[in-house]
């Protein structure tokens, strides 16, 4: 678990600056809160929490965010179980699932968001174009809405009331070395396969790596699901069979928990195909060490993150919030963040914030002109690359499942356990 | 009559502040879990209530009694290595280093890698371990090996030689420090009554130093069944023991069936040390 918070240094100075400026009344420019000392305390996931974001916010509306970033178990039960302990939830729709019932996080009033008519289709109705198919597990759309300000419930249509409010997501599908395969990978079915025996890896965390395990079965041919976001004991227990089965004739190497877990087992050779995450992918190929975030037939995994607002914020505090979620629907932080190879949940408005080349490359699939240069500066691709999976519309358009929360979570975790220990 | 009261109540109020400390610090924590375990847990919330369902399900369910082995197993083992290097490396520390300050410098020399933290210390096994790892790479260049071993990382191997690691320091010190109140002269008398060394080392010392082993031993046993972080990492999240499993359950919110696991592995540490201090009295032998 990582954790760490920052908060923005603020003189005196910059304060009555700010003050005098929002004083003058610059209706047009969002308000300045800094004459109000607003703080804003986030806490999530870790995703999306950069320093860069926390200070342009402050830049930009005078708000000081304080961030606080740790591994998803950690966010959900933090929500769960301290609701004073922050104002601004940045989680996941699974946890969204899982938490949102306690009543800790507040419905957001969709007509006070200005993008509100540009998030993308795959948030609101589900369908990322009008002929797309909705993709099984927790879909965002079936847990982004309620009844109302203080609903504990979820709507399956677009109510007005939000309750996590979009920021980024991704498409998942496994990492390769291309080098130390040496043959193209085409299913998911290869992470069972036993030329890899010893040197693959699956990730350790129930929700997310139960969806990677079920996207293996069905390539291999030993069963289709109905619902692989919402299986039936004796699903998962196949599940589990077939996977215990490879576990038990040493076909993992390791299972990782963490980012940086992650990378050093690609990185070192230990394992040549595995679950990963995009920005893995990156930190391993800035190592000099290939590696490819392979497309695979069967489609993709996906998941997306949202920030949801405590029940506890009222007043100046939560029109604040209301000023930062719109500040980070505006394109600034969409173009930050589809620099890091996520998406925004607006790109309309992130478009304005990157080059023809960036877009061209992150969001159209186009091959890189010049040099695609990570926001703190480093050389990610050179030109004439193509990102793995091309386009936005081919990549988000192929996700055949959400990460999920399933009716029969319990037991599910309780055979993951009996996974790990077999 | 009236000296002998104040005595008693002197008595007390000196032991008054540890008992608050520990009654606040360790009974009162160790009440609410035992009170938790009894309580029921959906998803997101916990419920007060009377059940038993966490332990029904934590006996009735195979995994426990497997983790539960494998907790016991990385105990022996760690045990059976820490012990027999401690005694040693305590061994020549005491009898075969003559002067004083060597003796304090050689004991320093041990406590130098508890400088950095063990987590870091466990960590650096990885890349020299690994496939392509220092460890593989130089034995294959001696032409021991061919192809690098796979079973020396993410491996119980790798998991025991992580604890035998970290914790030998807790085996040396009180080792070495009940040595060194061994009465010398009782040495000298076994010598001159005709003892071998061997027969010294185990008929005059090794009984002499039994209470500074069962406190490595407390130390040793009671650290290895407690902890998660070392199974999880050294083993690649592969294997667990009772500490993984109850931080599983803390992860998914599940209190209740991690308290209940908890107070059983509670149970078994006390009535572990409960055994080993039937063979030696500590109390009378310090």
């Amino acid at each position: 678990m990582t954790n760490y918070t920052k908060r923005n240094g603020l003189s005196r100075r910059t304060l009555l600056k700010t003050g005098v400026a929002a004083a003058a009344g610059t209706l047009a420019a969002p308000m300045l809160w800094a004459q109000s000392n607003i703080v804003l305390r986030q806490t999530g996931t870790g995703v999306s929490a950069y320093n860069e974001i926390a200070k342009k916010a402050y830049e930009d509306l005078g708000i000081t965010l304080e961030m606080t970033a740790s591994d998803s178990d950690t966010a959900a039960q933090r929500v769960a179980t301290q609701p004073n302990s922050f104002d601004i939830a940045d989680i996941e729709y699974w946890i969204c699932k899982k938490v949102w019932p306690t009543g800790n996080l507040q419905a957001m009033d969709a007509s006070r968001l200005k993008n509100y008519d540009k998030i993308a289709g795959t948030f609101r109705s589900g369908k990322l174009t009008p002929t797309s198919e909705i993709a099984q597990g927790t879909a965002p759309h079936t847990v982004g809405f309620t009844s109302g300000k203080n609903g504990t419930d979820f709507i399956q249509e677009e109510s007005g009331w939000m309750t996590l409010i979009p920021t980024i997501y991704n498409a998942d599908t496994l990492g390769i070395r291309p080098d130390l395969i040496g043959r193209p990978i085409n299913n998911w079915s290869e992470l069972l396969n036993p030329e890899f025996k010893g040197k693959a890896s699956i990730l350790d965390i129930s929700s997310i790596g139960i969806m990677d395990m079920a996207m293996v079965v069905e390539s291999m041919g030993e069963y289709k699901y109905p619902d692989k976001g919402n299986m039936t004991k004796a699903e998962i227990d196949l599940t589990f069979g077939i996977f215990t089965e490879a576990k038990k004739n040493g076909q993992f190497r390791a299972f990782w928990k963490s980012f940086d877990e992650s990378v050093n087992l690609m990185a070192s050779g230990e394992v040549v195909i595995q679950s990963m995450w995009s920005p893995a992918i990156t930190a391993v190929r800035s190592k000099g060490v290939p590696c490819v975030y392979q497309p695979l037939e069967e489609g993709y995994r996906s998941w997306g993150g949202g920030m949801g607002l405590a029940a506890t914020l009222e007043g100046a505090k939560l029109d604040a919030a209301y000023e930062y979620i719109n500040w980070y629907l505006s394109g600034w932080v969409g173009g930050f963040l589809m620099r890091q190879g996520y998406y925004s949940a607006v790109p309309e408005t992130s478009k304005l914030f990157m080059s023809d080349d960036e877009w061209g490359f992150w969001y159209e699939g186009k091959a890189a002109k010049g040099d695609i240069v990570s926001p703190q500066g480093t050389t990610m691709e050179s030109a004439g690359a193509i990102r793995d999976g091309g386009s936005f519309i081919d990549r988000m358009g192929a996700v055949a499942c959400w990460n999920s929360v399933m009716d029969e979570n319990q037991y599910m975790v309780r055979k993951w356990n009996e996974f790990i220990a077999a | 009559m009236k000296l002998k009261l104040n005595n008693a109540l002197s008595g007390w109020l000196m032991v008054s502040p540890l008992m608050l400390v520990l009654l606040i610090f360790l009974v009162l924590p160790i009440l609410m879990i035992l009170i938790v375990s009894f309580w029921r847990a959906t998803e997101y919330s916990i419920i007060p209530d009377f059940v038993f369902e966490n332990y029904e399900f934590l006996f009735g369910s195979p995994v426990t009694y497997t983790v539960f082995i494998n907790t016991f197993k990385y105990a022996i083992l760690t045990w059976t290595f820490t012990f027999l290097i401690g005694f040693t490396v305590a061994f020549f520390l005491a009898f075969h280093v003559r002067s004083l300050t060597w003796q304090v410098v050689c004991f320093l020399l041990c406590t130098i890698p508890f400088w950095t933290s063990n987590i870091i210390r466990m960590i650096s096994w990885i890349p020299f371990l690994g496939r392509n790892g220092i460890a593989n790479s130089a034995l294959i260049s001696w032409g021991v090996i061919d192809e690098p071993v796979e079973w020396l990382l993410f491996s119980d191997f790798s998991v025991v030689l992580a604890f035998v690691h970290i914790y030998t320091l807790f085996m040396v010190v009180p080792i070495f420090n009940t040595m060194m109140r061994i009465d010398r002269s009782l040495i000298e008398a076994a010598r001159d009554a005709g003892a071998s060394g061997a027969q010294i080392l185990w008929n005059v010392i090794l009984p002499l130093t039994k209470p500074g082993i069962m406190i490595g031993t407390i130390f040793v046993v009671t650290l290895v069944m407690g902890d998660f972080f070392t199974v999880r990492v050294m083993s690649g999240s592969q294997s667990a023991n009772v500490g993984r499993l109850i931080s599983n359950d803390i992860s998914l919110l599940q209190y209740p069936s991690a308290s209940a696991t908890a107070i059983v592995l509670l149970l078994t540490v006390l009535i572990v040390i409960g055994i080993l201090l039937r063979f030696v009295d500590i109390r009378k032998e310090l």
